[in-house]
């Protein structure tokens, strides 16, 4: 099929158009404002909606509003705008409202720098709004997953009911690679629950209120379950050079890129290592490393914070096997060389 | 013989089963509450309209939070001051519904402020009840941005004083000095007189969502004995002597008569078109050959840097879209974080066999350096038996490396004679392809179409690219 060299922010709108998402409403912030030029430019070509909203945190409520409707609508922002978008976030939780966020994260805290981090790993995975909620998250590393996994997260949302966050950082936004576009889809999944204007609309009601302790905690509950089945079906990740290696790299976005290269590296030159990629974030392949750790002597987590993700790693494997941390903040991207000089470091104990 | 005089109307549930409360025929209204009028008022329109069906109501946070457990509609309940921006994302995916805003004066006044003004400034087709009852009635009397002065309320408990907190909020007055707005009115739920007001506004305010004709925002004053502390009756009194001084009745605004009625079309999905609208790559069969370079220049990992304008970034996108035409894997990525300083431009480019890994390139096999700093900057990076390139016209030195092939191109110069100073960049692209046979030129001028946006400059860059080729075959003789 043919290829087009294309920006990852711009990638994420063809595929969410693609995947029959009409509605964009956003602000915009470097790194990720080509998502929302993309989105201004190509959706009123398609009979779609684009709204510059007057802040982040109406664009989560356009959002919501929308979502809350018979159709497919998205919105896109990057580290600091994300941290505004949090009490919509929590709300679309609530109400079990399926639409994608597409966060291209910089470097933080507060307004930081324009440079990519991972440092929303947090606030995305751990929940920054309030209360019990989850929300699917996939993780690209390249233009083509830029497409690809915005359609999933559509998807995904759809057949659960809950908001999606493709999270990548703003290398992987900035980036131009060859994309492959996959067919339209021709309709969209049918919304029994959603307000479609009309007749039994009456029968519909969309909020996250409920006074009632018990049933706010039924609520919860259901809510917890829903979360069990995706973490039952949803896990996705890539092993790269794995079946025989003595240390695991993990990684994800552009580090998995770059580490790509460090096992390249140290593969040509006898050493055994690989590297795992979660393409879901949440729910987390824990399982997946438990797993690895039979056979794994120790784990090495790159990434660009302060040392978020790792933590999922330590408490999957609950102290089975040491999990080392390389991490670079700030906007600093490690070489393939630096992660190779750390890796060797380990490996020499 | 019995004869009906009351009826709910139709647009109410008959029996309030969302209400948790064991009763499930009243309302959670205190006695004497203005929102019972107003429901009562909204609910009839809606009847006498027979819009039901298509109506979606907008719960506020506040009194009124728990509209949904009485309308017999669409019901989306939102967070604090934002129902005019999910009611924004409602309406567009629905144009036909008719969407209600319902908002009190915490909700609408203060946490909410930007929201309301903005979606009335886009003249939202949406139809926005505010009840002005000067307090917080939900969490228990505290101050209202719409609170007189003086007032006491329990976060105001000495009066409200300007000094402090400033002055009530006028919001008709406010949103009436917008553009977009079709009608803007405040009237007041006290006698029948002023509530037959109440329930013109309504419909008027309705009517003009039917007819697309854009925003109408009606505020309501509305009494609050509970948190008043006085009995209903005391309360009207007071709203009448106190709140209609600071808050005057009237029409702010009207443009009903001026804005032609509209139909509300249905918003339909479709994908007609589609690949088209989007620029989607149609198939096409690559004729495009590549010899096999050295093995020292397969694979390359370029950086590319040099001043801003002088298209650096072009020539990195143009090597990338060109080897991607050529059938390698390929990545581009721009300056972008700590590398973006000093006015410089660089990117970085991966041309390989193989799936590309680290789309940052910190050990190039590559150097194009098109200025003095460039080359300073980045001369060390490069891999032992790498390559730099680099304009002699612009960069005044050699390389001092020893251990790298280095080859100067006088690319501004040649770029100049051709008349197209500009074009310095394709220059060092031929020099580069004719050099490593890493592309063939057919794979640059394949390239060229979706990169170079005015078509008369595409013979001028190819031009370029030819001359640079001659120069590398020319230094070989």
């Amino acid at each position: 099929m043919a290829k087009q060299l294309i920006k990852g922010n711009e990638a994420v709108v063809k595929g969410a158009i693609l995947a029959g998402c009409r509605f964009y409403f956003g602000y915009p912030i470097t790194p990720a404002s080509e998502v929302a030029e993309a989105a201004a430019y190509y959706l009123p070509k398609v009979g779609g909606t684009f709204i510059q909203a007057e802040s982040e945190v109406a664009a989560i409520n356009m959002v919501y509003g929308a979502a809350s409707a018979d159709v497919r609508a998205m919105t896109a922002s990057s580290s600091p705008g994300i941290s505004l978008k949090m009490e919509g976030l929590s709300y679309c939780a609530g109400a079990e409202l399926p639409f994608v966020l597409v966060d291209i994260m910089r470097a933080g805290p507060g307004l930081g720098n324009i440079a990519p981090e991972q440092g929303d790993y947090n606030q995305i995975i751990k929940g920054g709004g309030h209360g019990n909620y989850k929300v699917v998250c996939l993780a690209p590393n390249s233009a083509q997953e830029m497409c690809d996994l915005t359609i999933l997260a559509f998807d995904l949302a759809d057949k659960y009911r809950i908001p999606a966050v493709l999270l990548a950082d703003g290398f992987i936004g900035q980036m131009e690679e060859p994309v492959e576009f996959p067919p339209a889809r021709t309709s969209l999944p049918d919304k029994p629950w959603a307000i479609h204007s009309d007749a039994d609309d009456e029968k519909r009601l969309i909020t996250s209120i409920n006074l009632e302790p018990e049933l706010l905690e039924k609520h919860n509950l259901h809510l917890q379950e829903k979360y069990a089945e995706i973490t039952r079906n949803e896990i996705r990740f890539e092993d790269y050079q794995t079946a025989d290696a003595e240390l695991v790299i993990i990684a994800y976005g552009v580090v998995s890129r770059i580490v790509q290269t460090t096992i390249d590296d140290m593969r040509a030159a006898g050493r055994k290592v690989g590297m795992m990629r979660p393409i879901s974030l949440w729910p987390f392949p824990s399982a997946h490393i438990v797993e690895l750790g039979d056979q794994v002597k120790q784990f090495l987590v790159v990434e660009l914070s302060d040392g978020q993700m790792v933590d999922d790693v330590r408490l999957a494997l609950n102290g089975k096997r040491p999990v080392h941390l390389h991490n670079r903040m700030g906007g600093m991207v490690p070489s393939p060389e630096e992660v190779q000089e750390r890796a060797l470091k380990i490996l020499e104990g | 013989m019995a004869e009906k005089v009351l009826a709910k109307a139709e647009s109410f549930f008959d029996i309030y089963d969302r209400n948790p409360s064991p009763s499930k025929d009243v309302t959670h209204y205190c006695p004497g509450c203005g929102h019972g009028v107003l429901h009562k008022l909204i609910a009839e329109a809606i009847d006498d309209f027979g819009i039901r069906e298509r109506t979606v109501l907008f719960s506020p946070v506040g009194c009124s939070v728990f509209a949904y457990y009485y309308f017999r509609t669409g019901n989306i309940q939102c967070a604090h001051g934002r129902a005019p921006a999910a009611a924004t994302g409602f309406k567009r995916t629905h144009p036909e519904s008719i969407v209600i805003s319902y908002q009190g004066d915490g909700d609408l006044a203060a946490i909410g402020t930007a929201e309301i003004i903005q979606a009335a400034n886009r003249g939202e087709n949406f139809t926005v009840f505010f009840v002005n009852n000067a307090i917080y009635g939900m969490t228990g009397g505290q101050l209202a941005p719409t609170t007189l002065v003086g007032q006491k309320t329990t976060t105001s408990p000495y009066g409200r004083n300007p000094a402090n907190e400033g002055y009530p909020i006028k919001v008709a007055e406010m949103i009436s000095t917008l553009d977009a707005p079709v009608y803007v009115e405040r009237v007041a739920i006290t006698d029948a007189k002023n509530t037959a007001r109440v329930r013109r506004a309504v419909r008027k305010g309705l009517q003009n969502q039917i007819d697309n004709k854009g925003f109408s925002l009606i505020e309501v004053l509305s009494v609050c004995p509970s948190n008043w502390k006085m009995d209903p009756i005391q309360s009207k009194q007071w709203l009448s002597d106190n709140m209609i001084q600071q808050f005057p009745l009237g029409i702010f605004r009207d443009r009903t008569g001026e804005v032609p009625a509209a139909e509300n079309k249905r918003h339909i999905f479709h994908v007609d078109g589609l690949r088209e609208a989007l620029e989607l790559p149609v198939e096409t069969e690559s004729t495009i050959k590549v010899a096999a370079p050295a093995p020292e220049f397969q694979d390359p990992r370029i950086k590319l840097a040099g001043f801003g304008g002088q298209g650096v970034l072009m020539l990195g996108l143009m090597l990338a879209e060109a080897g991607m035409h050529a059938g390698y894997h390929v990545s581009w990525i721009p300056s972008y974080g700590p590398e973006m300083r000093g006015g410089t431009a660089n990117c970085h480019v991966n041309l390989s066999h193989r799936r590309i890994g680290s789309p940052t390139v910190s050990r190039p096999t590559l150097l194009v350096a098109m200025n003095l700093p460039s080359l300073e900057r980045f001369e060390n990076e490069v891999v032992p038996g790498g390559l730099i390139i680099y304009d002699t016209a612009m960069v005044t030195r050699a390389p001092k490396r020893t251990d790298v092939k280095a080859l100067g191109i006088p690319a501004s110069t040649i770029a100049d004679e051709l008349g197209n100073t500009r074009g310095a960049n394709m220059v060092i692209l031929g020099a580069y392809i004719g050099y490593t046979s890493i592309l063939p030129k057919e794979a640059i001028f394949a390239a060229m179409p979706s990169l170079i946006k005015r078509k008369n400059l595409i013979p001028l860059n190819e031009q370029a690219v030819e001359k640079g080729m001659e120069f590398v075959r020319n230094l070989r003789g």
